[in-house]
């Protein structure tokens, strides 16, 4: 099967003009414009700003004592939200994807709120539950817990604006997986532990891992949602994002340029890396 | 942001403003003969909405033509940067010089001189930092050494993103260097456990606001005298008293037009009138209303019991001026980072 594809594609590519779906050259065409305009610009215009900058500059801004402090903080707090993120959404989309219940289509859609609503919003809304007069703030603090406006804020706000990217980057392998598997183990007399770890695991795994690495590199970039919840206090609840917001209302758009890049290349970095690892993983898996 | 929206609720005109920290806010949508945008601060989207109609009546009576106001409203500096980047606002007002100078400095917009061009050095009215305290001012907090108290906690704008912040950071400073006579380690020790006294740094001056009166979080908000008193009436039920302290700053709040836009709009004449006409006796009435003072001696008389005397400390008392502020305390690695630092 794998020989005839590859056999056609090979034939056809050594015809041009003549291909199997037609409208390569265009949408090719269309779609590297495309990418070039709304990613390869934009980029490239970040960098053109922070060019002006000496290396010795460009490291004193990005190395600036209330900087690093605000890359910890935000770095912790995109682990621990995305982790997070990571055992409740492979829950959630456990229960989307293998059972049925009154109301699912319903949670299902609700699945997509925090990608649709204004993060600003999310944060207000959870500055207000979370404070210590709101609904859950009430009860957390008569446990000890104080959540609005400390770093655990931040971790909140986080984990809220990125859930879905563990739901929706598991949900459909989940639906993917044969039950064949499953059953022949079963019968065979394997415990429901034993199936998971051996049967669905390994398949799951590359896609909850990618799930967590988009809500990672999500949370590091994340600001409407987290300023309003975090008491933006120095050193304690500081996000990248808002010392980019600092720079600029200081209007050195430089160093807010230089910040940023630092974002964008931790971004770039480990969606690089969790890409080339999946391939590798997928490939020893499938044994190609 | 509910305590945005209810204080909105209250004033008449600014119905249907649904706004976070930043928006704009369109007078009715009608054909008007001419078109302005007023780029100003978070906290003076009541004052303006209010200003507009009774300049609008002022001048179609004046021209006979009808006049539209648009506004728009942020944290200043962030509006200023809007309008180096291209905005084409006609007139701005603001709460801080330095947001005004920018648009000299990095966008040539106005000319250097700005402030010779109206009265007051272009200040049509000015205010001061105040205290805002829960019911019976269970603290008892009556002055800046008050904020340095162990086991009191203060919300306010965060200086680094907020002319509001700012002047309360030089209002705190003011008061320090008159306490202190110019002993400067004592001077950065009480800065320093005022700041770390604080409980929240919101964004802008409206978002503090909120956090302290929707959240319920500190024992004293620190923002200017007209916001403080517009809270207390907007809020009758919640009992909060305005504390006025002995010494503070004086904010003044400079207005100007943007000659290249005004030229490009051909809106000269009405944009100048705009400003011109916040000196009048009627327009500084209603300013009084909203709890900012005035220089027009005959309001000021009138709404003299609305506001306690104080001694108010002029940026050039302070720092020598808003550009040496700016560097010594305000720029990144400046006074306030290190205060501020662990």
């Amino acid at each position: 099967m794998s020989t005839t594809v590859a056999g056609l594609s090979s034939a056809s590519r050594n015809k041009p003009g003549k291909r199997v779906l037609p409208g390569f050259a265009l949408s090719l065409g269309v779609s590297l414009l495309f990418i070039s305009l709304i990613l390869i610009l934009p980029i490239t215009g970040l960098i053109v700003q922070t060019s002006g900058m000496s290396v010795a500059e460009y490291w004193a801004v990005i190395s600036d004592e209330r900087v690093v402090a605000s890359y910890k903080v935000t770095l912790w707090a995109a682990a621990i939200a995305s982790l997070f993120n990571g055992v409740v959404g492979l829950l959630l989309a456990w229960v989307l994807v293998r059972y049925e219940f009154w109301g699912k289509r319903i949670v299902d859609a609700l699945m997509d709120l925090p990608f649709a609503l204004p993060t600003a919003v999310a944060g207000i809304t959870l500055a207000a539950l979370f404070s210590e007069g709101g609904w859950y703030g009430e009860y957390l603090a008569a446990l000890g817990l104080e959540v609005a406006f400390t770093p655990l804020g931040i971790v909140v706000a986080m984990a809220f604006t990125s859930l879905p990217f563990v739901v929706r980057t598991v949900q459909p392998v989940l639906e993917d997986l044969a039950p064949e598997d499953e059953e022949a183990a079963v019968s065979m007399g394997a415990s429901d532990w034993t199936v998971f770890r051996r049967i669905l695991f390994p398949s799951l795994w590359p896609a909850l891992m990618t799930g967590i690495a988009l809500s990672f590199t999500r949370s590091l970039g994340e600001f409407g949602a987290v300023i309003f919840i975090a008491g933006n206090m120095p050193y304690v609840s500081e996000i990248t994002s808002l010392m980019i917001f600092i720079r600029l209302q200081e209007f050195d758009y430089a160093a807010a340029s230089a910040i940023a890049s630092v974002v964008l290349m931790a971004s770039l970095v480990l969606l690089l890396a969790i890409n080339l690892w999946q391939a590798r993983y997928l490939r020893r898996l499938h044994g190609r | 942001m509910v305590g945005g929206l209810s204080v909105l609720g209250r004033l008449k005109g600014a119905a249907g403003v649904l706004a976070l920290s930043a928006g704009m806010v369109m007078t009715p949508a009608h054909a008007a003969d001419q078109e302005i945008l007023n780029s100003s601060y978070d906290i003076a989207r009541e004052l303006f909405s209010d200003y507009n109609e009774l300049f609008s009546e002022h001048w179609q009576e004046e021209s006979g033509k009808t006049i539209e106001i648009k506004q728009s409203h942020g944290g200043s500096s962030k509006q200023a940067q809007a309008i180096i980047q291209g905005l084409r606002a006609d007139v701005v007002t603001y709460n801080q010089v330095t947001d005004v100078d920018i648009l000299h400095e990095r966008g040539n917009l106005i000319p250097e001189n700005w402030r010779e061009r109206l009265p007051n050095a272009s200040s049509p009215y000015y205010s001061t930092m105040a205290f805002l305290v829960r019911k019976g001012n269970p603290k008892n907090i009556k002055n800046w050494d008050d904020l340095a108290r162990e086991g009191v906690t203060s919300v306010l704008p965060n200086p680094k993103t907020s002319g509001n912040g700012r002047y309360t950071y030089l209002a705190a400073l003011g008061y320090a260097q008159k306490t202190f006579e110019g002993d400067e380690a004592k001077i950065d020790e009480f800065l320093k456990t005022v700041l770390s006294n604080v409980a929240v740094f919101d964004t802008g001056g409206r978002g503090a606001t909120t956090t302290f009166v929707e959240r319920e979080i500190g024992d004293v908000l620190l923002t200017f005298e007209s916001e403080v008193n517009n809270i207390v009436a907007q809020y009758p039920e919640g009992g909060y008293e305005v504390v006025v302290p002995k010494v503070s700053f004086l904010a003044e709040m400079p207005v100007t037009w943007i000659d290249r836009n005004i030229e490009r709009n051909g809106t000269e004449a009405v944009s100048k009138a705009y400003l011109e006409y916040l000196y009048s006796e009627e327009a500084q009435r209603l300013i009084a209303g909203f709890f900012y003072r005035v220089h027009n001696e005959t309001v000021s008389e009138e709404f003299a019991d609305k506001f306690p005397e104080v001694e108010l400390v002029s940026i050039e008392e302070i720092a020598g001026d808003w550009e040496n502020a700016m560097k010594v305390h305000f720029a990144s690695g400046g006074k306030l980072d290190q205060l501020q630092r662990r």
